[in-house]
Parts: structure tokens; sequence; C-alpha cells
């Protein structure tokens, strides 16, 4: 084939190109490897064959770490990248049965019941995670549902504080030394899931997506705030 | 080539030639606000009618109105039919807001803030705020009521929040709709100038709760001087805003229809002010009745104070 030469015009090349015609077999030199064995799809078939508690550590280890990256919150693609809503739904529990006060009297207008906090958080989540969709955001559904699941984290250590402070007493200064843990990791929470969910956004739309999160987190924390055990 | 090149430039040298002679020929410039015609729509002016004009904005800039014949063509059953009811930007969203609290008189809502792309960004949060500004304001102000009193322990009174969001939801989405219903009734029988959609009724409902937050705020101020001074100056604000959006959709009817509608407006607007006062928030200065205690042996004391 006549080489191409790089002084011709440029419509001249094409027009050689297409005036070239190929006959007979062209030998192509080179390596193909394919990874035999321990390649990945064999790797899902080999967990059937592990130790249940190594599946279940795996797992445990991803919750985790990322509980470790909501409490240090840098940009880390761990909690956005590969979600899961196992931390959340943990979360989640763990704060609606602390807030259960115990009360035997139901017919009181007591605190939230465990259903009211699972659903308010859920359908919170859910609520947040439409609203920034509709808006224009990149994430997708199931991400940022991890997140703000995730982020419920530091509220849910003020939660356990809260129980141990009312532990030793209810006087004013419980409750002063409560809504400063409380204020502290509410602000904690919205910064924590701001800082991953706001570059998704679009930029002139940022405030009108932290602003439902800011509500959501200001609700968990008016009842962590306001329980009382009976 | 070089013949291709000289080629080029010289139909180049003849354009810019061409605009030379004649520079108003074929520019496109993109007007001032100030410059738009009042009278842009090339409708026939009755005598009488300008405030009409004015009501409906035409003076303004309408650069939303290039885009209105192509919003909202996708079909209900798609994600992105619903994004169009989303498509508003932070700035927008405040202006909105800033619209329904400071009522310029004279000037409509609807067109001047919605102008054809209402959003359901604004009421849908407006009304979980409010939700939440009331329940928890009620609390508030319950508790700093009773403080010191022996017999009073605190609760957290939850199940108000399902009661207050239920209450306002409905405000907010079923009372627009009646008045939607009702419009369009009426539009059957008597020619309007003005009409609304349905979105537009519901936003303008939406955006017209917000002084009820900061008005559900200093609620817990427990003096009832107060309350019933707040509950009159936010119902004044934002009443007047929903007046001066329905005036001229019911102004071509029958005068007692119309002044009928806008009573009914203001009434239910009012309804919902005070209703939430008398439920949410205790009264500052009586006495409450002591609870019935259930006494082990089955009997029962109810101790009746007042």
């Amino acid at each position: 084939a006549p080489p191409l030469r790089a002084d011709r015009p440029g419509v001249a090349q094409f027009a050689e190109l297409a005036d070239m015609s190929l006959s007979g077999d062209i030998t192509v030199e080179g390596e193909i490897t394919v990874p035999v064995g321990a390649a990945s799809p064999d790797e899902d078939f080999s967990t059937l064959d592990e130790p249940v508690r190594e599946t279940i550590m795996r797992d445990l280890k991803a919750v985790g770490k990322k509980f470790v990256h909501v409490m240090y919150p840098r940009k880390s693609s761990a909690l956005l990248r590969d979600w899961d809503l196992w931390g959340p739904l943990v979360l989640c529990v763990s704060l609606a049965l602390m807030l259960q006060g115990g009360s035997a009297d139901s017919k009181e207008d007591g605190g939230p019941q465990f259903a009211e906090v699972f659903v308010i958080i859920w359908f919170g989540a859910v609520v947040i995670t439409l609203n920034s969709k509709l808006l224009g955001g990149t994430i997708s559904f199931f991400q940022s549902l991890c997140v703000l699941g995730y982020c419920v984290l530091p509220l849910t250590v003020a939660m356990l504080v809260c129980r141990l402070v009312l532990l030793a007493g209810s006087g004013t200064v419980s409750f002063i030394v409560r809504l400063l843990v409380v204020l502290a990791m509410f602000a904690w929470s919205t910064l924590a899931s701001t800082a991953f969910l706001a570059d998704s956004q679009p930029p002139n739309r940022k405030a009108l997506v932290v602003y439902p999160i800011f509500l959501f987190y200001f609700v968990i924390s008016w009842m962590i705030l306001t329980f009382t055990p009976q | 080539c070089q013949n291709q090149r000289m080629h080029l430039f010289a139909e180049f040298d003849d354009a810019a030639n061409l605009l030379a002679a004649n520079p108003d020929a074929t520019t496109i410039s993109i007007d001032e606000p100030s410059d738009i015609p009042k009278n842009k729509h090339g409708r026939l002016q009755q005598p009488g009618r300008e405030e009409d004009d004015e009501l409906l904005g035409t003076d303004d800039s309408d650069k939303t109105e290039l885009l209105a014949g192509q919003k909202k063509s996708a079909p209900f059953w798609t994600f992105e039919y619903y994004q169009t009811f989303f498509d508003v930007d932070t700035y927008q969203v405040l202006d909105r807001i800033k619209g329904s609290v400071f009522p310029v008189p004279g000037k409509n809502f609807v067109r001047l803030y919605i102008r054809s792309n209402p959003d359901l960004y604004g009421p849908f949060w407006i009304c979980a705020t409010l939700v939440f500004a009331i329940a928890v304001s009620g609390n508030l102000s319950n508790f700093l009521i009773h403080l010191g009193k022996p017999t009073y322990h605190y609760v957290p009174e939850f199940r108000k929040v399902s009661i207050a969001a239920t209450t306002i939801y409905a405000y907010a989405w079923l009372v627009p709709l009646a008045l939607w219903g009702f419009l369009m009734w009426r539009n059957s029988k008597v020619m309007n100038i003005v009409s609304y959609s349905f979105m537009e009724i519901v936003c303008v409902y939406g955006y017209s709760l917000f002084i009820y937050i900061p008005t559900a705020i200093l609620w817990i101020i427990p003096q009832r001087v107060v309350r019933w001074v707040l509950v009159v100056f936010s119902l004044c604000l934002s009443g007047s805003v929903l007046v001066m959006t329905f005036w001229p959709a019911v102004r071509d009817d029958n005068r007692r229809i119309a002044l009928a509608t806008v009573a009914t407006i203001v009434l239910l607007h009012a309804l919902l002010a005070v209703g939430c006062l008398a439920y949410f928030f205790d009264a500052p200065e009586l006495d409450f009745p002591a609870p019935i205690i259930p006494v082990h042996n089955g009997t029962t004391i109810i101790t009746k104070v007042q």
C-alpha cells in the first residue's frame, strides 16, 4: 500500500484510503492474555466455600470503614461507590430502640414510638433523595440513602451520651450538657452529609438541597434532646 | 489550493462589506427589559383595563415566556415530568418567599414571580418546615408555661406532629383543589380574563404559608396579646397576597360570588392560623384541670378545677 504522506492535503489522504482494497490474509502479531484460574468471575463462586465468619467479617469491615469515613469526613469514594444499607439499618434500629422510654402507660403523649422513628428516618431519607434528584442531582438513589443513613451515626452517639447523662441525673446541668452534645453532633451530621452530597448537585441549587438535610437532622436532634425517661 | 484559500477569504470579505453597508440587516440583539414595549402581546387595550396588565406583569421582562411553550411536554409517568416542577434556582425560591411576605400593592404574585414556572419545591418544604415549627414551638411553649409546676411532667407530645402534618398538608392541597375546581366551574359560565392552572394555585398557597413559620416560632412567647397580634399581622400579610392574586380571577364574575370567594379564602387562612394556635399552644394564664389519676384498686379520682 502506498505510504500516507504528511504533505498531501487532508482531503487527498482520505481519498487514497478509500481507493485501497485489501485482498488476501493479513497477519497480525501480538499477545493476548486471558486470566485463568483465580479470575474475578470465579471469585464469586468460591465465596460459597469460605467460612461464614469470613463473609460476615468482610461486610462488617466495610460497614466499619464507612463509620470511620463519616466520623472523619474526607472526600472518600467508599461511602458513595460501595454503598450498602446495613449501616443505616443498624443505626436506625439502635436509635429507635434507645428512644423508647419504656413507658408502660402508652396513653400519655410521650415520645416517638419505635415505628415512628423508623418511618421518619427512612421516609425522610427517601424524600430528601427524591428532592435532590428532582432538582437535577447526579447521585444515584441508593448512594444518597446510604450517605444520609450513615450520617445518622453522630446523632446515635449523641443519643448514647444523653442516656448515660440522664442516668446520672436530670437537672439543669444535665440538660445543658445534653444540649451541647446534641448541638455538636447535629452540626457534625449535617456537615458530614453535606460534604458528601453537595458535589453532585447543580451549583445554583446547592442551598435548595442542603436545607432539607438540615431539617431532617434537626428533627432527629429534637427527638433526641426531648427524650425523657418515664 | 492557494486559489481555494483566496476564494474563501473573498467570501468573507463580501459578507463584511454587505454588513458594513446595511448595519441593521441581520443583527440579533437581546433587549434590555426596559425596552420591551408595554403592549408586546398586541392585545386590544380596553379603557380602564390598564391595571390588568400591571397585575398580569406584562411590562416585566418575560424571559421565561420563551420557554413557556416548551415546558411540561414529558408524559406524566416519566421522571422528567416531575422534574419540571423542580426547575427553580435558589435565588428564585428566595424571591418567591420574599414576594409572599412583602405584598407589593398592585402586583400579582403569580404573574410577577411564578410566570408559568410553578414549582413544588417551595410548597412542599415550606409545609414540612411549618409542621415541625408548629410542633416544636408548641412543645417548647407548653414546657415554658408549665415550668415549675409540681404536677407537671414534660412529655414531647410526638402525636401532635402527625396531626399537624395532616392538617397543614391537607390545607395546602385540598383548598387549592377546591378553589381551582370552583374557578374552572365559574370560568365555564363567565369568561374570565385571568385563569390559573392548578399548580400555580398550589404554588401561591404554599408560599403564602411561609409567614406562619416565624409566627409559630414567635408564638412561644406566652403572652396572649402578643400571640393574637401576631395572628392578625401574619394574616394580613399573607391574606393580602392571596386576595391580590385571586381577585383578578373572580372580578368579572357576579359581584356577590366574587366577594364570597375572596372572603372564603381569607376565612380559611385565618381558620388555619387560629386553629393551630388553639390546638398546639396551651393558653398562657389559665389553670389546668389536674389529670385523672387511676387508683390501683379500681376507683378513679377526678379532681376538678375551675
